[in-house]
């Protein structure tokens, strides 16, 4: 029997990247709410996922660059670090944290970018209790090898699993060289898709933006539609990009996509800068624009409760703190 | 605006040695060409190297309405060659050359961008475009 349901009942996926990171709090209001299509649905999820939904939250990293360090922002890992403990410190610890790519910044040496990996692994493993890592590639991680040290180090570029009732997909739009997802992957996703109803929760992850945000600037991904035309039948679909450093919403038929910012500096606004320049460093403020905005929804899907919290820095406040901060040595500064 | 490219046309040996002559000039000054007194029949040639991380030359004017062919080879890597109103977007391998027929409908000013992640100057890598009326 088929069972049909009313898309207000189903899932709300609220959230935005922004902030360092971002909180994403998922509310299958059908969870909650009574019903017997509810529980039929339910059901239904239980037996496709092995899993029903259930209300959590996650993470969304973006763009640590790890191995940048320069100017414009001399901090290198530093807000990296502090996005860390910042998720050890809440009360309620995520059990997921997605990175949606540029992991490392590129190096010419491969055994340099290496050590870049290495020290992404060993920042990030210290999130605690247990909490699953999912990555995807960025072109400073994947775009000149194909990828080959990328899945070394983190496993592969695109896959998909399923986290308490909800499909994720790892989409890979870097490691061609181009921005482009590419026919294979894209019918490896649509074959993934098959086995869920149009209902059901999605969410997808990806580096770059998935339609043409400013393809002068390169925020685009060649492919973008037709990845957007296999996933315009399902009702419920997600879709978190980094890449832009800095926050964007848009919205295509039923899909919402989110930018987040990243971890090492902020782009401009693309409707009113003339290029694409990355923000000065600002000694006052060395973590101006980043921090986590904590999203709570509630069960009837009314007004998101939106929470800013800004990085600490305290540790670092005076002139002994700053100095410590700016010991770092520079390389390779560039535009991105 | 008809853009029509004819990708990986194998080139002599000659050829590419001259394209890689044009490209030695690198880094930061402006190179400018214009085309004029194009026969629509026969279009002008503008030929553009593509080397990390610069387009050489790295600023051409073209007329509107006025067909003109850039002939774009790569002297180092592979690099794209992508400008979304111009309407064209292809790689350019090395030891091939790339023609992109162009046929400017609007006057303004267009950048052409690599978009084929090419090294940590990718982001630099550009060409200015003036459509003149």
């Amino acid at each position: 029997m088929e069972t049909k349901l009313d898309r207000r009942s189903f899932l709300r996926v609220t959230g935005t990247a922004l902030g360092i990171g971002a909180l994403y709090s998922v509310f299958p209001t059908l969870t909650r709410s009574a019903g017997a299509g509810a529980e039929g649905i339910t059901r239904t999820l239980a037996e496709l996922n092995g899993e029903a939904p259930a209300p959590f939250s996650f993470i969304q990293l973006s763009d640590t660059h790890v191995g940048f360090n320069g100017p414009p922002d001399p901090l290198g890992t530093k807000a990296f670090e502090n996005a860390v403990a910042t998720i050890n410190g809440l009360k309620h610890r995520p059990d997921l944290v997605i990175v949606t790519g540029d992991l490392t910044h590129d190096a010419d040496s491969p055994d340099e970018h290496a050590k870049r990996f290495k020290l992404f692994k060993e920042i990030s493993g210290k999130i605690g209790r247990g909490a699953q890592i999912k990555v995807v590639p960025g072109e400073n991680d994947a775009a000149l090898d194909g990828g080959d040290m990328f899945r070394q180090f983190m496993g592969p570029t695109h896959y998909s699993f399923d986290h308490r009732g909800v499909h994720f997909i790892a989409l890979d739009n870097v490691s061609a060289g181009r921005p482009a997802v590419g026919a294979e992957q894209l019918a490896w996703m649509k074959s993934d898709l098959a086995r869920f109803p149009k209902t059901a929760p999605i969410i997808v992850f990806t580096h770059r933006p998935l339609f043409d945000l400013k393809p002068e600037w390169e925020w685009f991904t060649s492919d973008g539609d037709d990845v957007m035309n296999a996933l315009a039948p399902y009702e419920n679909v997600t879709v978190l990009y980094g890449h832009i450093h800095r926050e964007n919403f848009h919205q295509a038929g039923t899909t919402k996509m989110y930018a987040a910012r990243s971890l090492i500096f902020a782009f401009p606004d693309p409707v009113t800068a003339p290029a694409k320049k990355p923000a000065p460093f600002d000694k006052a403020q060395p973590f101006k624009n980043l921090g986590i905005r904590r999203i709570n929804g509630n069960a009837r899907g009314g007004d998101l409760q939106i929470e800013e919290v800004e990085l600490a820095t305290a540790e670092y406040s005076g002139t002994v703190g700053m100095d410590q901060m700016l010991k770092h040595g520079s390389n390779d500064a560039k535009d991105e | 605006m008809k853009t029509s490219i004819i990708k990986n046309k194998i080139v002599t040996a000659a050829l590419l040695a001259g394209a890689c002559a044009i490209a030695i000039a690198t880094v930061a000054p402006k190179t400018r060409v214009a085309s004029a007194d194009v026969n629509p029949a026969n279009p002008k040639v503008i030929e553009i190297t593509a080397e990390k991380f610069d387009f050489t030359p790295n600023e051409i004017t073209l007329k509107k309405g006025e067909p003109v062919i850039l002939r774009v080879t790569s002297a180092d890597r592979v690099h794209g060659f992508m400008s979304k109103p111009l309407k064209f977007d292809t790689d350019i391998a090395v030891g091939k050359t790339t023609d992109i027929t162009v046929t400017p409908d609007a006057a303004g000013d267009y950048t052409v961008i690599c978009d084929h992640y090419c090294g940590t100057g990718h982001g630099s890598m550009k060409m200015n475009v003036t459509v003149v009326e």
